[in-house]
């Protein structure tokens, strides 16, 4: 049991380390800066959370990229699980293209990838907005839901479902009883890996996003001149209200159990 | 009906991909064998010279960008493995929780967590500073601008991308198969190496498609962290398109980057005995 | 046909196909654009067709207009214009890679004034003919207000094209905690007493311009043996393990922490740290600095091009360009500004006041005559000069 608790710390320990860049972010949300820059500490203010949504573009930009991240996430997870079912539960014709192409996504540098949509999109006279860049972002995202639906998928004793079916279950009912729950785990983890894609994007994006800007790319734009604190707080509620969700989350299963 | 199933499935996905991805990567081929320049156009001479030139002068980054790749999808493998197989067998009623936790920073803009690395690791900041102070490191001791930093970076941030899917597959294990094999092979290593291991192959393949792939074509990671001699291909690519508008050479070299690519994944596959290459490079 | 390298191999060549399909389609190539100069009447016929529209689409990078968008406000009050302001430019060369296939298309992109940094994207886009040439009678405030310099800009002979919005100064910033000497001279940054803690830029153009200097070559007049001369140079500096890293913008983090004691720097940044109390210094090298003006310019197919013109030229008030700068904290191109700032400080107050006067008396917002005098463009390239020039100083950059 040693051995467990352990285990224990050390994932703790792996999750402080991928969060020790935020608590730096969340702590300069309440810095007193005294010129543009904001990167050295200057004394505690609460001023950037009551003036949060004083810069009009930014809130705008969070906005487009929560809604784009969810729109894309759900899109993804929809097609990306069916295409997983299918190749992780049945043999058809073209199943090696089909794996070959979900390869291939991954393997396309962003840069490649942003700038040969943007090509197409021009050329089939497409108009630039939130509708091209949710579909750009499925397309990077597909793969990941794929890949990780799949690794569940192929662990999984399809006997389950034939009992299922020889005990008169309809090829929905079977779906929605048996199979999609046991591989609930890997789409979960396929959504939140596509979220994590989408909300975090700059390449793809800048490429296709037309005028609609984005968080990470207002951000981006913002380098030259000194990122305001309040995109430290924009950050700061992001986490924040995941760490809350986490937390409930985590009170209601004990309270089922 | 049944025999159409997996057509239906697919067919979204199909649709997405041809449309998104095979039309413009054909396109991109076509560049790659053109010459001339971004003022006076370029025209297709089907030089396949392209690529031997590109090759030619990159050869250097293009090595360098898998050897950091690789040092990164094995620390990640090291690094999350314990963390996946802890989460899945021992998380309880909170592994989603756990998961959504090492997840929540990447929701979070890299530009914000890239200016945070760079504050903590500072040559003469929070941490080095304070044990430079100390005299527990040498006065020149610096992390930034050096291979460590871009192979860390690297494991930083694709390191959930190898945890999901191995917790993913080890999720499905039944705890009672470890016990039962435990009793069998007495010793725990090898209840581990047995049992264990071999049913989250399809997950730790998933994993190091996941990150190896993506973790050799970024550019960001070196181009913030790295120093003087840790430029990586995807950076050069990025320098050839945008600022050189030299398209051809930048298809070429991405072909030429998503060949070696899936070559490596092919023997990579083939080490695990995997029956059908192909098939294995979507598990 | 089992046997998996050979279902592969024919997954592959299915693969293959399709790309054969796509090649079809692009086979023919990218078509040339290159544009001959506008005649002088066919600009002139151009803009007498035009009419105003009342609306206007301005494109610019964040933080370079106020929050509250004040000079656009009184814009719209002033002329009955509305205007949609878009902060969508990050980076020149992203923007240019976004811009190019839509104006090859003859598509619009949908902005009527868009800003753009001197340099190859902005002679790109010149060269490309994506550029629509400024009709002068309609630029009276700028013909009035804007300083000589930025009437003279080897870039845009004339100010056919563009006209600026803001001006920097590439120069050396220096941490004075870790280097205790005034610097004055380029070399410097070639001393190994400071070997491992100088940064350098890694725009080609940048970095070029510096190891020129450092030769005593004119960028302007640089021919391609001096491009070469400044490689080795920059190369030799690079082997002796004096460069840490060179930088694209993050370089301003690390002088300001001692990560880099001294670096090639824009006045801005460092002027912003300044304010913030953080111990750099900026400094124009005796042997030459670098300006460069980010420009407003009307792209090709604009939809609100006299619309685009008007607000161009009322930017040039010196009252409204007193406004932005203050806001900017770069280099204005108006002249008058200094004076109209040094007016409001004597009436402002306490905080606000010793701001003001801080940016009065900085030469990085107001360089003096002899700043100006050491003051270099980017070295002009033709496309064929470029495909020299750019791998000399990228193979050094990009190692």
């Amino acid at each position: 049991m040693r051995g467990t608790r352990l285990l224990h710390i050390y994932t703790w320990i792996i999750i402080l380390w991928l969060s020790s860049p935020i608590a730096v972010m969340i702590l300069f949300g309440f810095n007193d800066k005294k010129s543009k820059s904001n990167t050295s500490w200057q004394g505690f203010t609460l001023r950037w959370y009551a003036e949060l949504f004083d810069i009009s573009d930014l809130t705008v930009a969070l906005r487009n990229s929560l809604v784009i991240a969810a729109v894309s996430t759900i899109i993804t997870v929809v097609i990306g699980t069916m295409l997983g079912l299918a190749i992780g539960r049945h043999r058809f014709r073209g199943k090696g293209v089909t794996n070959f192409l979900v390869f291939a996504a991954i393997s396309t540098p962003e840069l490649v990838m942003g700038a040969s949509l943007l090509s197409l999109f021009v050329s089939g006279n497409v108009p630039r907005d939130a509708n091209t860049i949710i579909v750009s972002h499925v397309l990077f995202s597909l793969s990941f839901v794929v890949v990780t639906v799949r690794a569940r998928i192929v662990t999984l004793d399809p006997s389950l479902e034939e009992a299922a079916r020889d005990l008169g279950a309809t090829a929905w009912g079977t779906f929605r009883q048996v199979t999609l729950p046991s591989i609930m785990p890997g789409v979960m983890a396929g959504a939140m890996l596509s979220f994590a894609l989408s909300i975090d994007d700059y390449v793809v994006t800048s490429f296709v996003n037309g005028s609609t800007v984005t968080f990470p790319l207002w951000i981006v734009g913002a380098v030259k001149t000194g990122i305001p604190p309040q995109v430290n707080v924009m950050g700061t509620l992001i986490f924040g209200i995941g760490v809350l969700i986490a937390i409930g989350n985590a009170v209601a299963a004990r309270r089922r159990t | 009906m049944r025999r159409l199933t997996p057509y239906l499935l697919a067919l979204p996905s199909w649709m997405w991909l041809a449309i998104f991805l095979v039309v413009p990567m054909a396109a991109m081929a076509s560049v790659s064998l053109q010459t001339g320049n971004a003022i006076d156009g370029f025209a297709m001479t089907f030089s396949f010279s392209n690529y031997s030139d590109a090759l030619g002068r990159y050869s250097t980054q293009l090595v360098r960008s898998l050897l950091y790749g690789g040092l990164a999808t094995v620390a990640m493998l090291v690094i999350g493995y314990p963390v996946a197989y802890w989460i899945a067998f021992k998380g309880g009623t909170r592994k989603s929780v756990y998961l959504f936790l090492l997840l929540l920073p990447f929701f979070v803009s890299f530009v914000l967590r890239t200016i945070s690395w760079n504050f903590l690791l500072s040559d003469n900041g929070i941490l080095f500073g304070t044990l430079k102070g100390w005299g527990l490191l040498p006065e020149d001791f610096h992390v930034l601008a050096t291979t460590v930093a871009v192979v860390g970076g690297l494991t930083y941030n694709f390191l959930p991308f190898m945890i999901l899917p191995i917790y993913v597959s080890l999720e499905r294990v039944d705890p009672r198969v470890i016990e039962a094999a435990q009793d069998l092979y007495a010793t725990r290593t090898a209840a581990f190496r047995r049992v264990v291991l071999p049913l989250s192959l399809p997950g730790v393949f998933a994993g190091v498609l996941m990150t190896f792939v993506p973790a050799t074509a970024d550019p960001i990671n070196a181009q913030i962290l790295g120093g003087t001699a840790n430029t990586m291909i995807g950076n050069i690519i990025q320098t050839e398109y945008l600022t050189n508008l030299n398209y051809p050479t930048a298809s070429a070299l991405s072909f030429t980057l998503m060949a070696v690519l899936l070559v490596g994944i092919f023997i990579y596959a083939r080490a695990l005995g995997t029956e059908n290459v192909l098939e294995a490079a979507a598990r | 046909m089992n046997h998996p390298m050979l279902r592969s191999r024919r997954d592959f060549f299915r693969v293959a196909g399709f790309s054969a399909a796509g090649l079809a389609l692009a086979a023919c190539g990218v078509q040339g654009q290159k544009a001959a100069p506008p005649k002088a009447d066919a600009v002139k016929d151009f803009w007498a067709k035009q009419t105003k529209h009342g609306k206007v689409v301005f494109a610019n990078w964040p933080e370079y207009m106020p929050a509250d968008k004040a000079p656009l406000e009184k814009f719209k009050q002033a002329t009955g214009i509305s205007y949609e302001y878009k902060e969508v430019i990050q980076e020149n060369a992203e923007f240019f890679g976004k811009a190019d296939p839509v104006l090859r298309a003859g598509q619009s992109l949908g902005y009527d004034i868009v800003v753009m940094t001197n340099g190859v994207q902005l002679q790109h886009m010149i060269e490309l003919g994506y550029v629509t040439p400024l009709d002068h009678s309609q630029l009276p405030n700028f013909e009035a207000n804007a300083g000589q310099k930025y009437k003279e800009r080897a870039y845009d002979p004339g100010n056919k094209y563009t006209v600026p919005y803001t001006s920097g100064v590439t120069g050396i910033a220096y941490n004075t905690k870790f280097v205790n000497e005034d610097i004055t001279s380029i070399e410097s940054l070639f001393d190994p007493k400071y070997k491992g803690h100088v940064g350098m830029m890694a725009d080609a153009q940048e970095i070029a311009n510096f190891g020129m200097f450092a030769l005593g070559i004119a960028p302007e007049k640089s021919t391609e043996a001096d491009w070469k001369k400044a490689g080795e140079k920059l190369k030799a500096q690079r082997d002796a393990g004096i460069v840490r890293k060179y930088y694209d913008q993050n370089y301003i983090d690390a002088v300001s922490k001692g990560d880099v004691w001294l670096t090639m720097a824009w006045s801005g940044d460092v002027f912003q740290r300044q304010l913030a109390g953080e111990p750099v210094k900026f400094v124009v090298p005796e042997e030459g600095g670098t300006i460069w003006t980010d420009n407003m310019l009307i792209p090709k197919n604009a939809a609100n091009p006299v619309d685009a013109l008007m607000l161009m030229d009322y930017l040039y008030q010196p009252a409204v360009a007193a406004e932005l700068d203050e806001f900017i904290q770069y280099v204005t191109p108006v002249p008058a500004v200094q004076d109209l700032l040094r007016e409001k400080a004597k009436a402002a107050k306490g905080k606000d006041k010793k701001a003001l006067e801080e940016m009065i008396d900085s030469p990085l917002m107001f360089p003096t005559e002899a700043d100006y005098a050491k003051l270099h463009n980017y070295t002009q390239l033709t496309t064929q000069q470029e495909q020299v020039f750019n791998p000399i100083f990228q193979s050094i950059t990009q190692a």
